[in-house]
């Protein structure tokens, strides 16, 4: 190897030292600089930067289009990678506005250092087809996340969420791990398309069942899934709450993308050892993990009285009717699920803010502090009606058209059996189920009427912007979900998946 | 023109909710304007429609390709039909809700937001577009329900929400599954009705979509949702509910999983003509013994969609344009009732109770109310020269060539009808007791007098059911030719027209 690789290396990483630079230099200017500044204008700066460096980063990436592999799949740039970087830096900058506000913690250059840094993790794990590379960014973005929960070290919910997440974080890595060293001793290769040539050459073997398995063990916790799913109300409810939007966001667009990538790609030849070789040896598995997260996630939201942990228990269900999505057929696969999780992650974030609106000014997250949110803050509470509704699958926002477009693409894979018809039920069902909770909350915030003293809430100009901005980005993507869609439609083309 | 009313209708939700919160008067004159308008189209619409032309498409933009699904909307002679019954009921529930203070502008937004979607139904010939505008109209009933409700609101509001959310979870998922069979890759109702299932699809399906369908038109036994929906909500919304809302569903079952699966219909015809019978005999007698003055007129309901839904299954042209005629019929004789009971009654004796109504000389205090009633109870007897005698007349001809037995039960559902609507109005409106002193409310309130807009309101009503009555031809002609058009081909193949 000489130096003009690393060069050309070192241009293709441009977006992520980008966002590795502006976090350096968050932390600088915060630590070596304004020290002695009150506390906002030094939140305000950091997320100005942070949100100065993210742009800069997708600005690069639209002015540089490039496609690429170094270093046999250790790093890749492709179209479709590119989307979910700008889709996970814009979830960021987001995330970054949401924090401008907060007040839970004095260290302001660390915290947006951190999530720089797990930014950058999801960057590098969306864009490598490595195992070795997936783990590395993987953790990079595990252990940002797990200080990142901890943050607010007034609270002692904050750090049991971490020490929760920590603990079952590092039991999924050790599986992953596991699960990746019985790959590489089974196929010779870390490299996921390789390997899956391998798998295929190797037929059936029960050690590479062994391996799925560890695999599905290690994704399923980052993605929240039954029965891996302990950790999620428990961060949601004690991290910070733009931590918990970032956790439920980002990282989940990052984990999917990489879980569908080594399942999809990775996996696909894994046969029974039956004459049906196309069946793939991961469909039981994962149809129960999709059937029991719907259920379960769905069922136990109905019993939440905190909205974060109602919200926790969604998130769980939702990556039930994702992994739906690993059931069609080749590339609609990737496009339903990366729709999915997109307008998925954007809702979730939206919805986040306006929880935080309401915990800043009203101080709790209970249902009953929700109790005339239309009338306290009319834009705000729209805002939310149009979260949960997309949450719900109502059209014509965008959550509809993504689970209408994940349950099409999974029928019309084999079309004339219909072999995943019952998880299409499953999740129709489990929808109006989820229905009745998210209707709970906007019981609360449009029917039931506020306290006589409660008064109007001061919403700060950021987080109003922002929310706003997200309702309509789930409006504009409900109506026209052909702009995303033919985005991802033309990225997967030109893979040619 | 016909389309103008769908954008019409939600231009005028968005203008009612930013009309000030203070200024009701104002949000009615903005309500009133887009009632009239909506119903203005609607009528330009059907005087330029030619019905010998079958189908007329009035509008197809690609809207989703990756999916084949378009916005195409297009009208026929049925469409016409119940475009005019929603522009009339619209206009009567905004001069019924005239005195609605509370919320005023959210009222009319919710308000319009349901009649844009009712609109959006009627007139879309593309699958996935039905579906959407009719999972629009949900959300909007709930609120309707909920926040200006009376008896029991979060129950009823919560029940209804969830059968039509469970009732179009049904649809979707046969419709999901009739794309993917097909394999046509569209959306289209003309396409996807001139593809021939095969019977054993079929078989499944069209039940599926069928039921998920009539849950909205109330068909026993998932009627349930209807009465505790009628009682609690609103007068305007128990209107539209029982006048345009169930015809929806009845709508649905005859435009998709009619036209879509004719083979399947004739698997279940008699099944189907059993549960309609049963709906119209069952509704009729619990009618009979109701003490709450609106759970008669909801029961009541019930048992005449039974005649729509019989009407439907004959499998003969006599019967569906009885049934289509007793749609409409039904809408402007439900509304009628819903006014005179939540209206002209309930607001102001506020009470429902048929034992406390007796006493309390409602005749002396507003014969208006009282000539009401009993011209709306002669047209939903069935009365010759009243709409609902032909409707009712041609759906039992229908029934009578395709199933005598149960034609005969239906006739008995009629005579059972005459008794609770005599019985209902003896009681509330000519009791035997003398009446007592001067007429009062539950709270001994003088009873205010009957408005001019409650007139304006009744008077419209009154007129369509006679016109209809006295000219029946003046929407046969249009109802039938429909019938002749390609969306038909199928099952005018299966009954052997």
């Amino acid at each position: 190897m000489n130096t003009a690789d690393y060069l050309a290396l070192f241009s293709a990483l441009a977006p992520e030292v980008i966002v590795v630079l502006t976090a350096l230099l968050v932390l600088a200017a915060d630590l070596l600089g304004l020290q002695d500044t009150p506390r906002s204008y030094r939140m305000s700066i950091a997320s100005g930067l942070t949100t100065v460096g993210c742009a800069g980063a997708v600005g690069w990436m639209f002015l540089n289009p490039t496609v690429g592999n170094w270093h046999g799949g250790m790093f890749v740039i492709d179209p479709l990678n590119e989307v979910v970087k700008a889709v996970i830096l814009l979830l960021t900058v987001f995330t970054a506005m949401l924090s401008t506000e907060a007040k839970f913690t004095r260290h302001c250059g660390e915290y947006f250092a951190l999530l720089l840094l797990a930014t950058v993790g999801m960057m590098v794990l969306a864009s490598t087809e490595d195992l070795l590379m997936v783990f590395a960014s993987l953790e990079l973005v595990s252990l940002s996340l797990y200080i990142l929960v901890a943050f607010d070290k007034s609270s002692r919910a904050s750090a049991e969420a971490a020490l929760k997440y920590f603990l079952f974080g590092g039991m999924s890595a050790a599986f992953l791990l596991f699960g990746f060293s019985l790959l590489y001793g089974l196929t010779g290769t870390t490299h996921v398309p390789r390997m899956a040539y391998k798998i295929f050459t190797l037929g059936p073997d029960p050690l590479a069942t062994v391996a799925l398995v560890m695999v599905v063990i290690g994704f399923g916790f980052k993605i929240a899934a039954v029965p891996f799913h302990l950790w999620a109300p428990d961060a949601y409810q004690g991290a910070p709450l733009p931590c918990a939007a970032f956790i439920a966001s980002g990282s989940k667009v990052a984990s999917f993308f990489v879980f569908a990538k080594v399942v999809l790609l990775g996996f696909s030849q894994l046969g029974w050892g039956n004459d049906n070789a196309a069946a793939s040896g991961w469909i039981p598995l994962l149809s129960v993990v999709a059937a029991i997260s719907m259920v379960l996630g769905n069922l136990a939201a109905i019993r939440q009285t905190s909205v974060r942990r109602l919200l926790a228990y969604s998130a769980i269900a939702h990556a039930g009717y994702m992994l739906i999505g690993f059931f069609a057929l080749g590339g609609e696969a990737f496009a339903s699920l990366l729709f999915y999780v997109t307008t998925y992650a954007l809702t979730t974030i939206g919805a986040f803010g306006v929880l935080g609106v309401v915990e800043a000014q009203v101080g709790g997250d209970q249902l009953k502090d929700f109790a005339g949110l239309s009338r306290r803050a009319p834009v705000l509470a729209a805002c939310l009606m149009v979260f949960l509704l997309s949450l719900a699958g109502i059209p014509p926002l965008a959550g509809f058209f993504g689970k209408f477009y994940l349950f099409a693409a999974a029928l019309t894979n084999e079309s004339q059996s219909l072999p995943f018809l019952w998880l299409v039920i499953l999740g129709v069902a489990m929808s109006c189920v989820s229905l009745y909770y998210y209707l709970q909350v906007l019981k609360q915030a449009f029917v039931v009427e506020a306290d006589a003293n409660a008064r109007p809430l001061a919403v700060p100009f950021l987080a109003h912007a922002v929310v706003v901005l997200l309702a309509a980005a789930v409006i504009l993507l409900g109506c026209m979900p052909g702009w995303l869609l033919d985005t991802l439609h033309q990225a997967i083309g030109e893979l040619g998946w | 023109m016909l389309a103008w009313t769908i954008y019409l209708s939600f231009a005028g939700a968005l203008a009612c909710l930013l009309t000030p919160r203070a200024n009701p008067r104002a949000t009615r004159a903005v309500a009133l304007g887009t009632a009239l308008a909506g119903l203005a189209c609607g009528l330009m619409g059907a005087v330029q429609f030619k019905p010998e032309n079958g189908l007329e498409v009035i509008t197809n933009v690609r809207w989703i390709p990756a999916l084949g699904i378009d916005f195409s909307l297009a009208a026929d002679g049925i469409s016409v039909t119940l475009v005019l019954l929603t522009g009339i009921a619209a206009l009567a529930g905004v001069l019924f809700s005239w005195n609605v203070e509370h919320r005023t502008n959210e009222f009319f937004a919710f308000f319009f937001a349901l009649i844009g979607g009712v609109y959006g139904v009627f007139l879309s010939l593309d699958l996935f577009l039905l579906f959407v505008f009719y999972e629009i109209a949900i959300v909007p009933k709930y609120f309707l329900i909920a926040i200006w409700g009376s008896t029991r609101r979060d129950y009823a509001a919560m029940k209804l929400a969830l059968y039509s959310f469970i009732g179009s979870g049904m649809v979707l998922i046969g419709m999901l599954a009739a794309y993917a069979v097909s394999g046509l890759a569209s959306f289209d109702l003309l396409t996807l009705a001139q593809h021939s299932f095969a019977p054993e699809f079929q078989r499944w399906a069209f039940p599926l979509v069928f039921v998920g369908f009539a849950i909205l038109a109330g068909m026993w036994p998932f009627h349930t949702w209807a009465p505790t929906g009628h009682s609690a909500a609103p007068t305007a919304a128990s209107m539209l509910l029982a006048g345009v809302v169930m015809k929806l569903g009845a709508y649905g079952c005859l435009r998709v999983a009619m036209t879509l699966f004719p083979e399947g219909l004739k698997m279940w015809q008699h099944e189907l003509a059993a549960l309609a019978v049963t709906g119209i005999v069952y509704g009729a007698l619990v009618a009979l013994v109701q003490k709450d003055f609106k759970f008669v007129i909801g029961y009541s309901s019930v048992s005449h969609m039974g005649f729509v839904l019989l009407g439907l299954v004959t499998l003969n042209e006599i019967g569906w344009s009885g049934a289509v005629l007793q749609m409409f019929s039904h809408g402007i004789i439900a509304g009628l009732l819903f006014g005179v009971v939540g209206r002209m009654v309930y607001d102001r004796a506020h009470t429902r109770e048929l034992d406390k109504l007796e006493g309390m000389g409602l005749l002396k205090a507003m014969p208006f109310a009282a000539v009401t009633f009993v011209v709306a109870g002669f047209a939903s007897m069935g009365m010759p020269g009243f709409s609902g005698f032909i409707a009712e007349l041609q759906v039992l001809i229908g029934a009578w060539q395709a199933f005598p037995k149960l034609a005969i039960l239906a006739g008995v559902g009629i005579v059972v009808g005459v008794v609770y609507t005599l019985k209902t109005t003896a009681k509330v409106f000519f009791p035997d007791k003398p009446d007592t002193a001067d007429a009062h409310d539950d709270h001994g309130h003088e009873l205010e007098p009957i408005s001019v807009q409650e007139r304006l309101g009744a008077a419209l009503l009154i007129l369509c059911t006679l016109v209809i009555g006295l000219h029946p031809r003046l929407l046969l002609d249009l109802i039938v030719p429909s019938f002749q058009s390609p969306l038909f081909d199928g099952l005018r193949k299966a009954a052997g027209l």
